[in-house]
């Protein structure tokens, strides 16, 4: 280390001292009455009111209002708290699920829901493997020998960062009726398309929105997957004049399965989530084309001029159901993955 | 050598492999599709409303230069008129009326002729529309959202700091009766996300007073169960002999936690505070469900809010929508680097 660079580094956490004079007074102060519970009650009085504040939090805005949501599932009437509410049994489970035939949402009671359920269902299949799919190959593509793979892998990555309403207005703007990529086919000699006004279009865009927005977190996961596979397997290979595909489909793949595995129920659990950029881009529409269960729950139970929580929680549950499934098997998946790696 | 072989030769003298090309082409593909759009968001926000609604769009904000001429108030805009002769000449226009114009030399604006709008081409130069960066702030609340978001960011990020790093240290460091039936409590809340609670969430809220104001969209947000697994992993690796030794020179638990686990744990914490920053700026279904006040919006209510009005004023959408990437773009700038060994060390996001 060069003189210069010392002196500088001496400055800077002269600066940070400084700043942090005021956190460091914060703490000592806080000291005080810790160490009085410490002598009252001891370290374990401490670790109580260690863990308080976070437990606390945490219970009224996590804990009590998933309770809660199941005791609301069971209530009717529009009043917004429960001891005014009025006891109904099941009867928004059996509105929610009162249809003639599954597979034709018009026959059902609430119809929007079976609508909603369809396109998340719809969504949900098409995005994740689209999405692993192209996460896969940019992985496989950045995990080659090349120049600059920062930059590469950059340049997949940054709209992670992106907030939805940014990644759902950069494409509207683009998807215009005078946009750019209408302005792109007229070059070519198509008439301009009213992408967000068809509906098959409108879930075209929202699938295509939301592999753009998230790709580069999955192939960032896939990469270190990769990269966590021992180059000695390659170089014997090489030596032994093995095909390309044939490393991939024996060495690569087979090896990059867990993280795959972790990869394709992340995937999934977003994607049965799915609100924010399609609702910014689309509104759900046209018609309820691009309505998710999401927007329907928002809609039902907070948006709408009569507020229906009731059924709202119903539906609630019902997502949750599915949500609390495929993170049980996500969080095994993991071990297995830590597991292996492990061995 | 020649030049072809030259722009191809590869490091250790290897073949092109028909995979090279598809990966390049992969790329090069990538790179326009996933940057494109974000550069022709910036460009876009410096057109004006009129540029804005042409078609086809230029690539550039190009705008029609306007001249100043004496007898009229307002700059008229200038045009290279073809007269009938064939000569090209430039001339404003004073008035338009049907498919006819009335042009003016802008040297003698008082004799007009009247000339097709076919026969006429605007003189166009290149003018950066600051005023949609500028305008929004003055006169559309941008400035109260851009408050607001910064506050929410801030506080949340600190709060969040604070209560999870207490409940990792106590969590990592001390073996009680209970602890691991809180573990398990922690795990149990990453299966139930904020979407799926919204509604009680929302009667909690009001239950609280809490609803339309901004603690109202920190609280519910700042004990996440990533930001303890994160930390708390990262604390056990810190050895306890440490700690040991602390308490041998009397020190207090409460100082063990704050002069020794939390600047070790340093690395971790900053990764927790820049997700953080990044989780609550980018915020959006929460904040839209408890914010009814116009005043309160965050910037990304704000802008959703600007743009499902009726008649989009997109000038202002685009140049507001970049400043709300700013702060984003400056992160991963400097801090990539914990980004994504972050996220490839955790999966979290």
């Amino acid at each position: 280390m060069t003189v210069e660079s010392s002196s500088e580094a001496a400055v800077s956490s002269r600066i940070a001292g400084i700043l942090l004079a005021p956190l460091r007074w914060a703490m000592g102060l806080i000291d005080l009455p810790m160490s009085w519970v410490q002598r009252r009650l001891g370290t374990g009085g401490v670790v109580a009111a260690m863990l308080a504040p976070n437990m606390l939090i945490f219970g009224v805005f996590v804990l009590f209002p998933m309770f809660l949501n199941v005791l609301y599932s069971f209530t009717g009437g529009g009043a917004l708290f429960l001891e005014s509410r009025v006891f109904v049994g099941t009867e928004q489970y059996e509105t929610l699920l009162d249809c003639r035939t599954y597979l034709d949402p018009a026959s059902c009671r609430e119809d929007r829901f079976w609508r909603a359920a369809g396109n998340t269902a719809f969504f949900v299949i098409v995005q994740v493997v689209l999405l692993v799919l192209v996460s896969l190959i940019t992985a496989l593509v950045l995990n080659r020998e090349m120049r600059a793979r920062g930059f590469w892998r950059a340049v997949f990555f940054f709209p992670v960062l992106l907030s939805p309403v940014v990644v759902a207005l950069i494409w509207k703007w683009i998807l215009q009726r005078n946009g750019l990529l209408n302005a792109a086919l007229a070059q070519v000699g198509v008439e301009p398309v009213l992408w967000l006004v068809d509906r098959n279009w409108a879930m075209f865009w929202a699938i295509f929105l939301s592999i753009w927005a998230h790709l580069g977190f999955y192939t960032l996961i896939l990469l270190a997957g990769l990269q966590a596979i021992p180059a000695d397997l390659y170089e014997a290979a090489e030596m032994d004049g093995t095909p390309r595909s044939r490393v991939l489909a024996r060495i690569t793949l087979p090896l990059l399965w867990p993280s795959l595995v972790v990869v394709i129920l992340l995937a999934l659990i977003r994607a049965v989530q799915v609100f924010d950029e399609v609702f910014v881009l689309t509104g759900g529409g046209p018609g309820s084309a691009t309505l998710f269960l999401v927007q329907y729950i928002y809609e039902t139970g907070l948006a709408q001029q009569v507020r229906n929580l009731g059924l709202a929680s119903a539906a609630s549950i019902l997502m949750a159901l599915v949500l609390v499934v495929l993170t049980l098997i996500q969080l095994s998946a993991t071990a297995w993955r830590e597991r292996r790696e492990k061995r | 050598m020649s030049i072809g072989s030259f722009l191809t030769r590869r490091r250790g003298g290897a073949s092109w492999h028909f995979t090279d090309v598809l990966a390049w082409i992969w790329l090069v593909s990538g790179l326009i599709l996933m940057f494109g759009p974000v550069i022709w968001l910036g460009l876009s926000s410096f057109k004006t409303r009129a540029a804005l609604s042409e078609f086809p769009p230029t690539l550039l904000p190009y705008e029609t230069r306007m001249v100043e001429v004496e007898g009229h108030d307002e700059p008229l805009p200038l045009y290279r008129v073809t007269t009938e002769d064939g000569e090209e000449r430039l001339m404003v226009q004073v008035r338009r009326i049907g498919t006819m114009a009335q042009m003016a030399d802008p040297e003698h604006p008082e004799e007009t002729v009247r000339v097709p709008l076919q026969a006429r081409e605007p003189v166009r130069e290149l003018q950066l529309a600051t005023e949609n960066y500028t305008e929004p702030f003055e006169r559309l609340n941008f400035l109260r959202f851009f408050y607001n978001s910064v506050f929410v960011t801030v506080v949340a990020t600190i709060i969040t700091l604070i209560v999870n790093s207490m409940a990792a240290f106590a969590l990592s460091k001390y073996e009680f009766k209970g602890r691991a039936a809180v573990l398990a409590v922690i795990l149990a809340t990453l299966m139930v996300p904020l979407s799926v609670i919204i509604i009680p969430l929302f009667s909690v809220i009001n239950g609280l007073n809490l609803f339309n104001s901004l603690w109202g969209v920190v609280l519910p947000t700042v004990a996440t169960p990533t930001g303890v697994f994160l930390l708390r992993q990262y604390m056990l690796t810190i050895p306890d002999e440490l700690l040991e030794a602390a308490r041998m020179d009397n020190a207090s638990e409460w100082k063990i936690y704050w002069r020794i686990v939390l600047p070790l744990a340093m690395p971790a914490i900053a990764v927790l505070a820049i997700f953080s920053v990044m989780w609550r700026w980018n915020d959006f279904l929460w904040p839209l469900i408890v914010l009814s006040d116009r005043e309160l919006y965050t910037i990304q209510v704000g802008l959703n809010s600007f743009q499902g009005e009726l008649n989009v004023q997109w000038q202002y959408v685009l140049a507001m929508t970049v400043v709300s990437m700013l702060p984003v773009v400056v992160i991963f700038a400097f801090l990539q680097r914990f980004i994504t060994t972050g996220i490839a060390s955790t999966g979290i996001k």
